[in-house]
């Protein structure tokens, strides 16, 4: 692994969890993909060629800069330009608590994909409820911005999001939770501060 | 503009012609048994042949894409913000060909041109072109010109139509195609705004069923109804009220039918303009090039089914305010595309522009493109 290679998965832990889910060569569409960081890891670990939705200007350029497919739709009014189960994998890395409509997403991830990769911060986690408990918005490594400037609009926590999974009948196959990298196994919900899942439709 | 001695400036160009004697057989069935192209050139075709660009012009362009003439070095070239030395297509890495399209007023063998059956003008009697026949003529412009392969084609438009169809065409020629402010096909309302514009041309009483050359008369006032017809399309109604507004163009409401309006104002200049400079019997022949383009025609509709033949990487770019193709058209493309796996990306520009957005500097269009340019393996 290149020292690049390391600074990233430092930064982003669910990418490891994430290559560790795709296999060699599969298709993958990466929606809210940034600057492309996510589909070039996959593409140099994996050799997987995939596809990134973006909306913002900024990340779009970065990714044509990354030499990264890039589609600059928005990823809440449908993924109509993508056919029915044309890509192995649809990844939702990070975004899932930025995303309004929330539902619509998952169902389209596994329309157009045999299967979802979804991870996002743990609302769940101990410091979250330690600070709510001391009557603060929580503020940390996974959750870094203060109430008033979020663009996270739908925070979760492990247990939330597997019942919702329960009532999309979307059937998780996989469970990562991790904290500061390492993977948590002790009461995940309280002492896991970012998740990651392998899902299936129902 | 650039002045002449503004470094990133492709500086003086000269245009050049080649002339073909090989019949080229026409997709409307007709054959033109010799021809000339008028093109241009700008850097330096590298010793592999590897780095040519092919710049496709649209409408009421010309093979002259950028640089000055040395005679008339307020002619620059009509793509000359995008092409040039340290421009984001850096002519000091890509050899760019701009080449006329076929029925061009502009050097390119067209309706003003003489039939050498008759000893005169072609006129009416100039066959009709379509896009897949400029795609021809511009390969044998590349097999003359030595490029088996260009490194990219880039269009906006109809000229975006015209690299469209060169990854059909030639998709082993066709490395990269940049596909911009793009429709695979014109909707009824394009072809309703065609039409309007070839009717005023065709109802001047100058016209004379296209044989006007031999009376010594041009159509201009059908020619600048038809301009200024095209000329609404182009801009967006955002763009239109931010730089005219309902501004007057004299101190009260005048109560009779001069001139009120800036934006009347400014039509009827781009119309004078355009009608002293452009040949009628051209416009109609465009017009009908783009409402014929339809590659998917031929497959039933199904634009998936006829992008199965494109092997070329893309980069498809369309404008939140064009209105004339608007980013819908685009998304057609590029879902095609997607459903043929092909490798695609995809920018929707926040621009104000409207249609000629794509002859525009916006930052982020412009810096992307920079970007594509500059990740292209040569």
């Amino acid at each position: 692994m290149t020292a690049a290679e390391q600074a990233l998965l430092a930064a982003r832990p669910d990418f490891g969890a994430i290559a560790h889910w795709v296999s060699p060569g599969a298709r993958v569409l990466d929606l809210g993909c940034g600057d492309g960081a996510l589909l070039r890891y996959l593409w140099q670990a994996r050799e997987a060629p995939g596809y990134g939705v973006e909306i913002d200007d900024d990340s779009v350029l970065s990714c044509v800069e990354n030499d990264v497919n890039v589609l600059q739709v928005d990823l809440e009014s449908g993924l109509s330009l993508f056919a029915d189960s044309s890509f192995d994998c649809v990844i939702l890395s990070q975004t899932l608590q930025a995303v309004r409509h929330t539902e619509g997403v998952l169902r389209e991830m596994l329309r157009v994909g045999r299967e979802a990769i979804v991870s996002f911060p743990n609302f769940g986690h101990w410091s979250a409820r330690l600070q709510l408990a001391l009557g603060r918005m929580p503020v940390s490594a996974s959750l870094p911005y203060e109430w008033y400037e979020t663009p996270n609009v739908h925070h979760c926590t492990i247990t939330d999001f597997e019942d919702l999974c329960r009532r999309l009948d979307i059937r998780i196959r996989e469970r990562i939770v991790l904290h500061e990298g390492k993977p948590v196994a002790l009461i995940p919900n309280l002492f896991g501060s970012l998740a990651v899942y392998r899902c299936t439709a129902g | 503009m650039n002045a002449p001695h503004d470094p990133s400036s492709a500086g003086a160009v000269l245009a050049q012609k080649a002339h073909f004697d090989a019949p080229l057989k026409l997709r409307g069935g007709a054959e033109l048994a010799a021809y000339d192209i008028a093109y241009e050139t700008y850097g330096e075709l590298n010793a592999a042949r590897s780095n040519a660009v092919l710049v496709c012009h649209a409408l009421n362009a010309s093979h002259h894409v950028a640089g000055f003439y040395e005679d008339n070095k307020s002619n620059v070239g009509w793509w000359d913000n995008l092409v040039g030395p340290g421009k984001p297509l850096d002519t000091r890495r890509f050899f760019v060909v701009g080449s006329n399209y076929l029925g061009s007023c502009f050097g390119t063998t067209g309706p003003a041109s003489i039939n050498p059956a008759s000893g005169r003008p072609w006129g009416a009697d100039f066959p009709i072109v379509t896009v897949e026949d400029w795609v021809e003529a511009q390969a044998r412009l590349a097999d003359r010109l030595g490029i088996e392969r260009f490194a990219a084609v880039i269009g906006g438009s109809l000229g975006a139509m015209q690299a469209l169809q060169w990854t059909l065409s030639y998709p082993e020629r066709v490395h990269h195609a940049l596909v911009i402010a793009a429709a695979a096909k014109l909707s009824p309302q394009n072809i309703a705004f065609n039409e309007v514009a070839r009717q005023a041309i065709m109802t001047d009483p100058d016209f004379h069923g296209g044989h006007y050359y031999d009376k010594g008369v041009v159509p201009t006032r059908g020619l600048r109804i038809a301009r200024m017809i095209g000329h609404i399309t182009y801009l967006s109604g955002e763009a239109m009220a931010e730089k005219f507004g309902r501004l007057l163009r004299r101190k009260h409401l005048g109560f009779d039918f001069d001139i009120d309006f800036e934006i009347e104002s400014y039509l009827r200049y781009q119309g004078d303009k355009f009608s002293t400079y452009f040949d009628a019997n051209t416009y109609l022949r465009i017009t009908k090039a783009l409402d014929y383009y339809d590659p998917a025609g031929d497959f039933g509709g199904n634009l998936s089914a006829a992008l199965a033949r494109a092997r070329a990487q893309f980069l498809v770019v369309s404008f939140k305010s064009d209105w004339r193709f608007p980013p819908s058209r685009s998304r057609e493309i590029v879902r095609a595309l997607l459903d043929n796996r092909r490798i695609v990306s995809y920018l929707e520009i926040d621009a104000p522009g409207g249609h000629d957005a794509f002859l525009l500097e916006d930052p982020r269009y412009h810096s992307a493109l920079r970007a594509y340019f500059a990740n292209i393996d040569l």
